[in-house]
């Protein structure tokens, strides 16, 4: 579908790192079902690297390749590295989304980006805690 | 790979008798049919033809059809060219609350210029209900306009009944009957309607050529200034080889309509009932009964159709759907937002309609490749996960 970029339509077909993780870190979702598009993030932290990232997507081709291409971005960074990670970052090195898909679509970093804060969160309540 | 085209409410293909009857217009005959010479009267001829052909299709006088650019065009000429023309009575306009965007965004227009609008509603089939209608007329009202059928949900509205109601208080009644002309019985006289909207490309005809039929004696306001071609109601050079190619859809639609329909609603009921049965959580949109012979919408619950458009392109297969990320607006269906369908719901709209290329085997090759697409979206889910861990959590 000419719409797409090959690289969107890679990460649409064979999306990388789709699932859940048990027990996880930490826990980020962005979006809703009512715009059309909705995305959940589950993250493992060791050592202030993110050890492992997993997704789930609602929504359409752009949204699943958005998802697919933060997992693999944010792979082993440390968390500094991950929280820079921007939607623009991430169009770039999916050749490009369609001008109209760019804000509603593009919200796969912000999902990461709350996963983190998710976990610092619950770091932070746990330190207090003891 | 097979292919499998099921968009026919997007455009049927044309076909090759309606093509070879073009040809012509596109090369030899090339005159212009308001020329005085025999270049102009062979066109001039030609558009007299098809204009007793579109007329026979719908029960008109050849006379009261004014061939048009598209459906739009009939549309926005029927709102807009019959509520100004009426302007002195009132400036009260009613219409459904699903009808096309060429119908609704004309009335919007007509509400920037002064007008007020009534959008009556629709129940979960998609159904206007006639006394709606008759509660929303009031003494300033000029025009109502619904949709004969819906073509997002199929569904076939009682514009009869409606008709009654609008010759009782005299308000002058348009029907957008894009989706039906052609593919089912549609007779002006039997409708009783004022003014009917059609298209080419709805029943195997060309596109970028439509036509607004208007009962004689209802007065139309010009949307487009300039010569006298039809009848001084749409001035511009026609389109010669389109509406050559309208009126042979046209000739044959009446010819074939009954045998259309008939293979047609075969596909239609076997998608219906076996989709539905082989996939969970997907639910039938529009009348169970009253709806077009050759559409089938459904809902498929948990997952976004654009996602599941782009996988059945893969497998050959082209559909559509009314979720937000397949509009350019980005916004789910309006229709089915109406029908009380939640967004979340309509994101899954999946729409299959079938034309005359299509047979048993091209049902049963959906059958086949749906399930394992929709299986894959959901496991990608997290509206899927989140229902199957409330449901685990519930036992």
């Amino acid at each position: 579908m000419p719409i797409y970029s090959d690289k969107v339509m890679d990460h649409f077909m064979h999306p990388r790192n789709v699932g859940e993780i048990e027990n996880p870190d930490g826990v980020g979702e962005e979006g809703n079902p009512v715009c059309g598009d909705m995305m959940t993030f589950y993250i493992k932290v060791k050592d202030n690297r993110l050890e492992d990232v997993k997704f789930k997507t609602f929504g359409c081709g752009a949204a699943i390749a958005v998802s697919s291409m933060v997992s693999e971005m944010a792979m082993g960074k440390t968390l500094e590295e991950a929280l820079k990670i921007t939607p623009a970052a991430v169009a770039a090195q999916l050749e490009g989304l369609p001008k109209n898909k760019y804000h509603c679509s593009n919200l796969g970093a912000q999902a990461l980006h709350k996963a983190i804060e998710d976990y610092r969160s619950k770091k932070t309540q746990g330190e207090k805690k003891s | 790979m097979k292919k499998v085209y099921l968009d026919n409410a997007s455009t049927t293909p044309l076909l090759p008798e309606v093509g070879d009857s073009m040809t012509p217009y596109l090369g030899e005959f090339f005159g212009n049919p308001s020329s005085l010479h025999d270049w102009g009267d062979v066109a001039r001829q030609a558009i007299d033809t098809a204009r007793s052909q579109v007329a026979a299709l719908i029960g008109a006088n050849p006379e009261e059809i004014i061939f048009t650019g598209s459906g739009t065009e009939s549309n926005n000429f029927a709102v807009k060219g019959l509520a100004l023309a009426q302007q002195s009575k009132g400036k009260h306009i009613v219409t459904s609350a699903i009808e096309h965007f060429s119908v609704l965004h004309s009335a919007r227009t007509l509400e920037k210029w002064g007008f007020e609008l009534t959008q009556v509603p629709v129940d979960k089939y998609g159904m206007v209900n006639p006394d709606d209608v008759r509660e929303s007329i009031r003494k300033d009202t000029v025009l109502v306009s619904i949709m004969h059928a819906n073509g997002e949900v199929g569904t076939i509205e009682p514009i009869k009944e409606i008709a009654r109601i609008t010759k009782e208080n005299k308000v002058v009644f348009h029907t957008d009957a894009i989706a039906t002309t052609g593919n089912i019985p549609v007779d002006v006289k039997d409708l009783g309607v004022d003014a009917l909207s059609l298209a080419g490309n709805q029943f195997y005809g060309p596109k970028g050529v439509g036509a607004l039929w208007v009962r004689r004696g209802v007065r139309i306001m010009p949307l487009l200034d300039g010569g006298i071609q039809e009848g001084g109601r749409r001035a511009g050079t026609e389109n010669v080889a389109a509406i050559v190619g309208l009126g042979k859809a046209a000739e044959l639609a009446k010819r074939d309509m009954s045998a259309r329909m008939k293979q047609l609603t075969q596909l239609r009921d076997r998608l219906i009932k076996e989709l539905p049965a082989q996939i969970e959580h997907v639910t039938v949109t529009g009348h169970p009964q009253n709806r077009l012979p050759h559409h089938a919408s459904f809902c498929v619950e948990f997952i976004e159709g654009e996602s599941m458009l782009m996988f059945l392109n893969m497998d050959g297969v082209a559909v559509s759907s009314g979720s937000a990320c397949t509009s350019r607006a980005l916004k789910a269906s309006h229709v089915l937002i109406a029908m009380g369908i939640s967004h979340e719901l309509a994101q899954g709209s999946l729409l299959c309609t079938f034309g005359l290329d299509n047979t048993i085997e091209d049902v049963d090759y959906v059958l086949k490749v749906l399930p394992p697409i929709v299986d894959r979206l959901r496991q990608m889910s997290p509206l899927y996960s989140k229902y199957l861990k409330a449901s685990k959590g519930g036992k």
